[in-house]
């Protein structure tokens, strides 16, 4: 570790712990419908959508009604979504003329970005329209982020109330958080990322010729995805580098479109679902230093201030301090280790004889995969904070990480998505952890436990115990199922542990709605694009589901006064329990697949 | 029950032996799907002994036969060791229930046609009585069932229910008339109407409660279970998918051998809380036993734990928290009146009244001024009674005329006399009452000598008892009919956190609704008629058994020792319960770190070599590794067994110092003996050379 990485993410945790305060109170405030400033401008707007809708915001829904909503709203996505790229050829604002989508692709890509996983199976650039962009991946990148922000405030509400039986309305819950929250947010990070350099165009791709033409060394095993879309588009995927063998590149095709109000809201509704196929890495996504740090920003900004949002609406701002303190302290310890595992340097270099201390010349370490304008510390911080969130960008390839740094990410998405999480949702999966862990902890005072004197009973724990479960079986299944079919195998770009990686992170990433990809393994085949679809769908919903139910049954509650007898949930006692809590009950059950896959790859020095 | 059961030792020889053969009879798996995390073991325990035999006779098994003969019976001894805990616990229960059966015996009882101790009389056995019989019970008899008495009054024997041996009075109205079957009346006699049909008597349910047989999982357990199942399932996850990963690994590393089902097994019984899940139903029995050897019988499990998260105790203010009785403590003379002559008066007007305030007096008198206590008829004295009409007492001695009472009373009797009630006097009075005591007035004939103060004696001990209660988070109330002054002067002397003032039962009410609308959970005790609807409506209501058979309905427990400042105890126990529960859950699951640590490196070594680095305890062979890994796991139980019968200690601090202590010892501690545990084992079998 140098200097310089240590006062990046210093800085970079300053920053993002300033700004969540003041973003949390004013969502709070949204939420509440207290005055929020800009209500003022956007009041009417509001009165006039929900006329046109036909919405009566205030009428109230139980959490059955709230969750058939969610559901219905979410289908209602998915099919647009779907439509908008098998019918892209038919539709306007297509300069490259695009075809329409395979039928598995789009599915796997409508499931994707309408549950706020944006795992991607195919290339922006070369597979979308414009059209399909904004209209379609653009408008579920708003609006399921804002589900997953309309969950938690359920959530909040079941603790908040009492001897209620209804937890606010959905419809309300997501116009306002699109209208007051992401829309505003995305305005201000999308002018913010032109001025460095992010395109924003509907004109179509510009062709150049080289000054230097090339000759594309072939690579008969693979071509990482990473930069090579620029040297050469005619070839649609890496994956297919193979076929390129050969091919003397003497005019480059540079892609462009409206790429930065894209963006803005990719990372701020940890989305993740790049424009260009290299995500953050490409230069026209994420051109420099200081954009690189906007959008690694904007990866954690909503979530971090959700926890103070909750705090401030369940009456007890130490309750959201704790939480968000609890997730600092893993993703801060877990980066720390990338970013040291990643200076350490690549075992494959060190045996070529290739210098990789950091020095006044370069900034050392293993290199492999990552940007050389971003370097070392700058990829670490994105990859550790983009699976921590369930983002899914990446600046750098997480594949070409060194076993044990590539592990961090991994662990990560494991745990559940709740270290931050994706907006709403990652608070929720941490409440459900809470919860847990109140149970646990509470036992151990020898009172039936509380958690924001809600009693936590039978019902929850069945709940709680319902959102761990799915999600780690399938995370598990799916990978036995990839690991043992010929379908599951061939995609993956390496045999060995490494292959395992790919395969068990790809899982990983789908069922816990993250996105990202290890990259290595071509995933847009048949099988993966069905397989990680229904992962995706499943560890979206039938999360959902069941913390819905918890909010329905902690609002019917009467709510338990503290005493002193009660186990305070704002003590850095209580967030060690938590943090034990998460890693023991969220990643414990992961530790043979790491042995099988990173830790053997690291021993072995493969 | 005899004093000596109270203190059972813990692993009594005939409790032991019964718990052996029982714990391979509950290998039933009919018994065992109850629970699901043993069911698993269980079935794993069935699987290898399946491969075992499999390699037996074909010799070409997936590992040596041996190997998967020592797993194999270590997963059986897992099971036993699971089913001897719980039978221990039931067994300390059962011999309980033996010695309260020996007290339900068939006796003949001697029915009444009617209401009357002289009506006709038929013997029938007491199986055959019905609710609303009547009968008669005399020296000498066994009360043949619970029943209410109608006429009469005499003295009880009851300790075959309370174990104590002390004779109790029951008589026909009031609060003590309720009598239990199976005790014996000592002398005259009682006629008894016959409340509960035949196997639904207080003993019958007390057999029941301490058998276990009625016993159900309380909400809590429930709870407990969801989350063991849960993680049962995640832990069967990772055994089940382990296969296909080490197929693939296999193939990628193009060495070694997957892992074997034998190993898989292994590591899942290893994995899954077993510690918890083996031990979960003793600790609910202990817990309920616990309740028992404290002479409290609970009505339901629900109730015991419920004990453990009261947030409000009501106390009666008398026997209590207070002595029964109020006593003299100081004498007041009016002016001109000499401290010494209100005091022997006050003595004098006192010696023929028996009554605990009346004997105070003569005390005082006798220590503060040296007048000894004279008796009544070698003075020539006429003793006054008390009466409701005059609401004072006194002596009548040669023209003397002495009395006490109240001071309305006395000031009363003083005018008609043709005295006056000095202004002084009345100052004096409402003074006393003001600081919380009761003011008596002595006169003699028109004359005002001076007032008696009587004070409520707050038990030794209790404002400390209060004070680690207001610790644990409890509040405590006290109840009392005495007017709001008297009793806030109490309350400030106990510590009490809040009082109620001449309470009746319908404020005791209100006041158990008002706090449960906060969501808070109320325990009171009582033993009148009049606290039944308080009782039935509180959360955790302790009955006195010397109560009325109203308020021992209406509680779901029953104290035996007719002790009030038992509910204190009772509150312990609740917590120690759920401690006990909580505690060894953590402990269950953080060992699991360890064992990863025995078991991964073993299971793959052939796979990847490398993979030897994590066997940081450097155990010596991959199969001692997965052996001494089950051994642990298995052993591991039977160690904390008696921690499972007799509770985590509970002390009464806050629930931040509990949770410190608790995450420390079971938490970081389950971390870190397993590590221990395992290497250790793994060298003792090593060196035995048993694998």
């Amino acid at each position: 570790m140098t200097g310089n990485d240590i006062l990046q993410i210093v800085l970079y945790f300053g920053i993002l712990l300033l700004l969540a305060k003041p973003l949390g109170v004013y969502m709070a405030r949204v939420y509440e419908g207290q005055p929020s400033g800009l209500d003022r401008v956007l009041g009417p707007v509001e009165r006039l959508f929900y006329r046109i809708c036909g919405i009566k915001p205030e009428e109230e829904m139980s959490w059955k009604k709230y969750a058939g909503v969610v559901l219905v709203f979410s289908a209602a996505g998915f099919f647009l979504l779907y439509l908008f790229q098998r019918l892209q050829g038919l539709l306007p604002l297509n300069p490259q003329r695009f075809a329409g989508v395979s039928p598995d692709l789009a599915f796997n890509t409508s499931v994707s970005f309408t549950t706020n996983t944006n795992w991607q199976s195919y290339g922006g650039e070369t597979t979308m329209s414009y059209l399909t962009q904004m209209a379609g991946l653009g408008v579920q990148n708003f609006v399921s982020a804002a589900a997953g922000m309309a969950v938690l405030v359920a959530l909040i509400r079941g603790f908040k109330r009492h001897s209620a039986e209804t937890i606010g309305n959905f419809w309300f819950d997501l116009t306002r958080s699109t209208l007051y929250i992401l829309l505003p947010l995305a305005l201000i990070y999308s002018v913010l990322l032109v001025s460095q350099g992010v395109v924003q165009t509907f004109s179509e791709y510009q062709t150049i010729s080289l000054i230097q033409p090339v000759t594309a060394t072939p690579s008969p095993q693979f071509f990482p995805r990473g930069g090579e879309d620029e040297k050469n588009t005619l070839a649609p995927q890496g994956e297919r580098a193979g076929e390129r063998v050969g091919i003397l590149v003497a005019e480059q095709v540079i892609p462009l479109g409206p790429a930065a109000s894209q963006i803005a809201i990719k990372q701020l509704g940890t989305n993740g679902g790049g424009f260009f196929n290299v995500n953050s890495a490409h230069p026209f996504e994420n051109p420099t230093a200081f954009s690189n740090f906007l959008e690694a920003l904007a990866i954690l900004l909503i979530p971090a201030a959700l926890c103070i949002t909750f705090g401030r609406m369940a009456g007890d701002m130490r309750q959201g301090w704790a939480l968000l303190f609890a997730m600092v302290l893993i993703l801060a310890a877990l980066m720390v280790l990338c970013t040291w595992s990643e200076q350490g340097g690549n075992r494959r270099f060190a045996s070529l004889g290739v210098d990789q201390q950091a020095s006044q010349l370069q900034p050392g370490g293993n290199m492999e995969g990552k940007e050389a304008r971003f370097g070392i510390v700058s990829s670490a911080i994105w990859a550790t904070a983009t699976t921590a969130a369930s983002n899914g960008s990446v600046n750098s390839m997480h594949d070409s990480f060194t076993p044990i740094g590539g592990l961090y990410p991994m662990m990560l998405i494991q745990i559940g998505e709740v270290i931050f999480g994706g907006v709403g949702s990652g608070l929720y999966g941490m409440l459900v952890m809470a919860i847990v862990t109140v149970f646990i902890a509470g036992l151990m005072v020898g009172r039936t436990p509380e958690y924001l004197g809600k009693k936590i009973e039978m019902f929850e724990m069945k709940m709680a115990a319902l959102v761990i479960l799915i999600v780690n079986a399938l995370v598990k299944i799916g990978t036995a199922v990839g690991v043992v079919t010929t379908a599951g195998t061939s995609s993956a770009a390496n045999f060995g542990p490494h292959g395992f990686s790919e395969i068990l992170y790809a899982f990983s990433s789908a069922a816990n709605n993250n996105g990202s990809a290890f990259a290595g393994l071509n995933a847009n085949t048949l099988f993966y694009n069905t397989a990680l679809g229904i992962a995706m769908f499943l560890g979206r919903f039938w999360v959902i589901i069941p913390v819905l139910a918890i909010a329905g049954s902690l609002a019917r509650k009467k709510k338990v006064p503290a005493s002193l007898g009660t186990l305070p949930t704002h003590t850095p006692l209580f967030v060690a329990l938590l943090i034990g809590v998460v890693l023991i009950v969220g990643a414990l059950s992961f530790m043979p697949a790491w042995a099988l896959g990173p830790l053997a790859e690291q021993l072995t020095g493969r | 029950m005899s004093s000596k059961s109270k203190h059972r030792s813990l692993f009594e020889p005939t409790i032991v032996k019964k718990a052996l053969w029982d714990s391979v009879k509950k290998l039933d798996p009919r018994h065992q799907v109850k629970n699901p995390v043993m069911f698993v073991v269980e079935v794993g325990s069935v699987l290898t002994t399946l491969l075992f035999v499999h390699s037996l006779l074909t010799g070409k098994g997936e590992a040596p036969p041996s190997f998967i003969l020592q797993i194999s019976l270590w997963l059986w001894i897992t099971v036993l060791f699971a089913n001897f805990a719980e039978s221990m616990a039931e067994g300390r229960g059962k011999a309980q229930a033996d010695s309260l059966r020996k007290t339900r015996r068939e006796v003949m009882a001697k029915r009444l046609e009617k209401p009357a101790a002289d009506a006709n009389v038929t013997q029938v056995p007491s199986s055959q009585l019905r609710k609303g019989d009547i009968v008669l019970v005399e020296s000498g008899d066994i009360i043949p069932m619970d029943g209410e008495v109608v006429e009469g009054v005499a003295s009880v024997n009851e300790s075959a229910v309370t174990g104590e041996s002390a004779p109790v009075i029951r008589e026909s109205g009031g609060d003590r008339n309720a009598v239990t079957g199976g005790t014996t009346v000592l002398s005259d006699w009682l006629v008894v109407r016959i409340t509960t049909s035949p196997g639904e008597t207080f003993l019958d349910r007390m057999i029941s409660m301490v058998e276990g047989a009625k016993r159900q999982k309380t909400p809590n357990e429930i709870a407990l279970d969801i989350l063991l199942a849960g993680m049962t399932i995640i832990f069967l996850l990772v055994c089940v998918t382990l296969l296909p990963y080490s197929l693939f690994s296999v193939k990628a590393a193009g060495q070694g051998s997957p892992v074997t089902i034998t190993v898989l097994v292994a590591l899942l019984v290893c994995l899954i809380p077993t510690t918890i899940g083996g031990l979960l139903s003793a600790i609910g029995i202990a817990g309920m036993d616990r309740m028992i050897q404290a002479n409290v019988i609970a009505m339901s499990g629900r109730a015991v734990e419920a004990a453990g998260d009261v947030d409000v105790l009501l106390l009666d203010k008398t026997g209590t928290i207070t002595l029964g009785n109020r006593q003299a403590t100081e004498f007041l003379p009016a002016p001109g009146v000499h401290v010494s002559a209100l005091a022997d008066a006050a003595q004098l007007a006192s010696l023929a009244d028996e009554t605990p305030e009346g004997r105070s007096i003569v005390v005082l008198a006798k220590e503060r001024y040296e007048l000894r206590a004279r008796d009544l008829h070698t003075i020539g004295a006429e003793f006054v009674p008390f009466t409701a009409q005059t609401r004072m007492s006194g002596v009548n001695l040669d023209h003397r005329e002495i009395r006490k009472g109240v001071a309305d009373a006395v000031e009363k009797y003083v005018r008609n006399q043709g005295g006056t009630f000095p202004p002084a006097i009345r100052q004096v009075v409402d003074d006393i009452a003001k600081l919380g005591a009761t003011p008596l007035v002595v006169a003699e004939g028109p004359n005002v000598l001076g007032v008696i103060r009587l004070n409520d004696i707050v038990k030794g001990g209790i404002k400390e008892r209060f004070a680690e209660m207001r610790k644990m988070g409890i509040r405590t109330v006290m109840i009392t009919g005495d007017n709001p002054l008297t009793a806030a002067a109490v309350a400030a002397e106990a510590g009490v956190d809040d009082f109620l003032a001449e309470a009746t039962p319908e404020t005791k009410l209100k006041l158990i609704r008002e706090y449960q609308k906060g969501g808070r959970l109320v325990a009171m005790t009582g033993d009148g008629t009049n606290d039944a609807p308080a009782l039935a409506q509180a959360d955790v209501a302790v009955a006195m058994n010397t109560g009325t058979q109203a308020a021992k309905e209406a509680g779901n427990l029953v104290d035996l020792d007719s002790n009030p400042t038992k509910l204190i105890q009772i509150v312990e126990i609740g917590k120690q319960l759920l401690m006990t529960r909580g505690t060894l859950t953590t402990f269950s699951i953080a060992n699991d770190v360890a064992k990863y640590f025995a078991i991964l490196p073993a299971a793959f070594i052939s796979i990847y070599p490398a993979l030897g680095a994590l066997n940081i305890m450097g155990l010596a062979t991959p199969q001692s590794a997965v052996l001494s890994a089950v051994i642990f796991n298995a052993l591991i139980i039977i160690f904390l067994v008696p921690l499972a019968l007799r509770g985590v200690k509970y002390r009464p601090l806050g629930a931040s110092m509990v949770l410190r202590n608790n995450a420390l010892i079971y938490g970081v501690g389950g971390l870190l003996v397993p590590f221990i545990g395992i290497k250790l084992i793994d060298v003792l079998i090593t060196a035995m050379h048993i694998v």
